[in-house]
């Protein structure tokens, strides 16, 4: 194949039809990320009314490597604008990248390892549409989120030259793990290992930042969200560092066509890794199943409430100066007689809760999931009842989240115990997080008996589950009723080490959770399955 | 002896659909039973209900005397099952998919297992991931053949396999026949089932239309004739049973009714008969001639297939 002719027939009809099918992910993508900027925006002026109370909060930010390490370099902290671009530029810059290397993802490898790009490249389109026409919907989607992004800073009334710069940074950065995606894209068969390749890129592409930023700042050099960070928004713009940003998306597109043109339709530059001949002895019972169908998925949960956790922990020293003289910040850690670092660590361990209740809800509905892939169907043509096929993923479900759990009470504990709580907080951090293990079974309950008896109507369980959040992050702030809170099972638990430990609450929950699940199962021996 | 299988009256809906309608179906002990019928005539859904997955409306159900909804675990001891379009999880490889049912049925034979893989050509060590749709049907097979079941129920297990495939998959049910166990085989390649099954049911729209050995069903229905006289014949095409007459100078072409049958070839013989070829109808032609008309008219009227229903 020559390079000269590229052959992009049919590409704009290939582009129109992803806007059509994807229309809705397109715009909540977009959407999620301009709004967190909005609402950071917003917040930060709510939070700090006045040049004094910015003097605070950077004076609080500039010593505190762990604000840092997760945030970025504190540059114009004394600005409205700089804060914004300290509070939602480490997480929006991730959140980007995300969409972009998810998107490409999809479009390219997903639709290829679906057997769909065969079809396509069947009719009369052209051997490069498929990726350009992708390529071309990304790169509109992070345009319009740059421009989202800065028109809602100019509209909040922030300098023209950093609202442009924050923009351009969101859109340059999404347009480069674009191209990393597509590169990734061309060297496995498996979209999965291509999300695994682009995500740890990025993932290295946040440490490196994180180390520099700690630093003098040069290690963040070696990092694509060091660059664009290094644009200094609000902080005396300069613009030469978006020279590099780009360079290395232009790098990275010819590398990937260079990549495409050795490889075939289908496959991938590196050889998939055959798998074992037999089955392990564990993998002979319906629990050996689910433990194995479900364990990466526990790692990566693990993974993401260890970080958010360490991150937690880290701060929770610092933050008597940082909620002290800011009267809307005190309030939402607002607990009557506990220290606020107490309630700042309830609070933490109810977030990291909720976060691994999606991982319950989740892995509770893989069994409905088995069953509409039809992969429950040959497993219950075997001597396994429902029953029991049912309970071996309830039994990873609840398991895991008691993992989940500890991982958080660990992590909180070991890194708030570092950097100045003592090693002596970790056995009660750790039982601070696993006093919400009811609720966790709870949710594993809930879901369970939608599953049984409502199997058409499951994704409810991800409502109650935003529903739970919302309770947990805003209740007290929006001033919600006491009954509608107490509904969520996560207001049930004592907010250790806030308050008192009893024993009644989680002893109701478990038996409501226990009731649930039975319902569950009872639901799911009468109906019929698929 | 109790039948295999035992269907009578079977009536199964989903919502305002009748997927089936009052369906029969015995298989007896030690036979090989074909089960034919459209796209969207009931089949899988039968199968459904004979493995306990799904819940009659109504009707008569045993599965080797017993109830398959109350008795599932008990009688899945005793059966394998090949869906139609066997799907694996991706990550598992077909090694480990082979050995997962062989365990969760708990008759894991190493040495037959590993026989089957060889004779029809399967890699276990690829994830399923990557297996096309005939390799992912092999390990459905494997899987199944491999046991000791005493009844195996395929619901279209050989689509997407090759001709070789085929063949090796017709060597291992002749020999399941062999040692007396018994097999309920849903198939569209007909072929097949003229091949290894004794007796055959044909279903349409939830329904049995007919039951019985190839040769009782052929008995029911028309003989092919091709004919050289050397008087023209046409007037044969007024007897009652002939259909479908043509006539081409001195070769006459028709099918007639088996209960016709003598009366019509006496009456061709007085036309001096120089050559005569007659060929029972194929289960190809059996087929079609259920289906052909009423199923133009059916499509026509309801739209919808209730495959997708599953």
């Amino acid at each position: 194949m020559s390079h000269a002719t590229v052959d992009l027939t049919g590409t704009s009809v290939l582009a129109r039809f992803i806007v059509r099918r994807d229309r809705i992910r397109i715009v909540v993508w977009i959407g999620s990320i301009a709004a967190l900027v909005a609402v950071t925006a917003a917040s930060v002026k709510g939070l700090y009314p006045t040049q004094a109370d910015l003097d605070l909060a950077a004076a609080a930010s500039k010593g505190n490597a762990a604000a840092i390490a997760f945030s970025g370099p504190a540059q114009g902290l004394n600005t409205v604008g700089g804060q914004v671009a300290f509070q939602a530029g480490a997480s929006g810059l991730v959140v980007v990248a995300l969409m972009s290397l998810l998107m490409i993802g999809q479009l390219t490898r997903g639709e290829e390892e679906a057997g769909r790009l065969e079809l396509l490249r069947s009719l009369p389109v052209g051997s490069a549409a498929p990726t350009v026409a992708a390529s071309m919907i990304v790169l509109t989607m992070n345009a319009v989120v740059g421009a989202l992004v800065a028109g809602t800073l100019l509209v909040e009334g922030l300098p023209v030259a950093g609202s442009i710069a924050f923009g351009a940074s969101f859109a340059l950065l999404g347009l480069v793990f674009a191209c990393v995606a597509l590169v990734a894209a061309q060297i496995s068969e498996n979209t999965r290992v291509v999300y695994g390749i682009a995500g740890a890129v990025l993932g290295a592409s946040f440490v490196l930042r994180a180390v520099g930023d700690i630093g003098d700042g040069t290690v963040s050099w070696l990092s694509p969200i060091g660059w664009v960070q290094k644009t200094r928004p609000f902080a005396g713009e300069r613009w030469w560092p978006f020279l590099p940003t780009i360079a290395a998306a232009a790098g990275l597109l010819v590398v990937a066509e260079v990549l495409a043109a050795r490889r075939d339709l289908g496959s991938g530059l590196v050889p998939p890794q055959p798998g074992s001949r037999t089955a392990s002895p564990a993998l002979g019972r319906p629990l050996g199943l689910a433990v194995r169908l479900q364990r990466g998925s526990v790692i990566g949960w693990g993974a993401g409430v260890l970080l958010t956790a360490v991150a937690y922990g880290s701060i929770a020293n610092s933050i008597d100066d940082f909620v002290r003289n800011n009267k809307t910040l005190a309030d939402m850690f607002a607990s009557g007689g506990a220290s606020l670092t107490e309630s700042y660590l309830a609070t933490s361990m109810r977030i990291l809760a909720l976060v691994g209740a999606g991982f319950v809800i989740q892995s509770t509905l893989r069994i409905r999931g088995e069953e509409i892939q039809l992969h429950a169907e040959p497993v219950l043509a075997t001597p396994v009842s429902r029953q029991r096929w049912a309970m071996s993923h309830l039994l990873v479900a609840a398991g895991g989240s008691v993992v989940l759990l500890a991982i958080a009470g660990l992590a909180v504990g070991i890194s708030y115990g570092l950097v100045g709580g003592g090693v002596a907080v970790v056995p009660g951090l750790l039982g601070d997080a696993l006093v919400y293990i009811p609720a966790m079974w709870l949710m594993v309950g809930l879901t369970f008996a939608l599953i049984g008896l409502v199997p058409r109507g499951v994704v409810a369980a991800w409502a109650v589950l935003a529903f739970c959040f919302i309770i947990g992050l805003l209740g007290g702030m929006l001033g919600l009723p006491r009954w509608l809170m107490d509904l969520s099972p996560f207001e049930q638990v004592p907010q250790l080490p806030a308050a008192h430990f009893s024993v009644l609450p989680l002893l109701v929950l478990l038996v409501v959770a226990l009731g649930l699940g039975v319902t569950g199962m009872a639901g799911l021996r009468r109906r019929d399955i698929g | 002896m109790t039948p295999a299988i035992a269907v009578s009256g079977l009536v199964k809906t989903f919502g305002p659909t009748r997927a089936l309608d009052g369906l029969d179906l015995i298989v007896d002990t030690g036979e090989v039973h074909g089960f034919l019928g459209p796209n969207g005539s009931g089949k899988t859904t039968t199968i459904r209900v004979l493995l306990g997955l799904i819940r009659a409306d109504a009707g008569e159900v045993e599965l080797l005397g017993r109830d398959p909804w109350r008795d599932a675990v008990d009688l899945h001891r005793r059966l394998a099952y090949v869906p139609g379009d066997v799907s694996l999880w991706p990550k598992l490889s077909g090694g480990e998919v082979i050995d997962l049912f062989g365990r969760l049925r708990g008759d894991l034979d190493q040495r037959r297992r590993d026989e089957l893989i060889e004779r029809f050509e399967l890699d276990p060590t690829k994830k399923s991931r990557t297996y096309s749709k005939g390799n992912r049907q092999k390990v459905g097979l494997v899987a199944a053949l491999a046991s000791n079941a005493e009844l195996l129920i395929l619901d279209e297990p050989t689509s997407g396999l090759d001709p070789l495939m085929e063949s090796v998959f017709q060597d291992c049910i002749t020999e399941i026949k062999g040692e007396g166990r018994k097999v309920l085989l849903s198939s569209h390649i007909l072929a097949e089932v003229e091949a290894l099954c004794d007796r055959v049911t044909i279903i349409r729209a939830g329904r049995t239309q007919q039951s019985g050995t190839l040769a009782e069903l052929r008995h029911l229905t028309r003989t092919s004739i091709t004919a050289e006289t050397n008087r023209p014949a046409g007037e044969l095409a007024d007897l009652g049973g002939v259909h479908g007459f043509e006539i081409d100078g001195a070769r006459v072409q028709f099918d007639v009714d088996n209960d016709q049958l003598a009366a019509v070839v006496s009456r061709l013989a007085e036309f001096e008969l120089r050559s005569l070829v007659s060929h029972p109808p194929t289960l190809e032609e059996l087929f079609l001639r259920h289906y052909g008309d009423e199923l133009a008219r059916e499509r026509a009227l309801t739209r919808g297939d209730r495959n997708d229903q599953v």
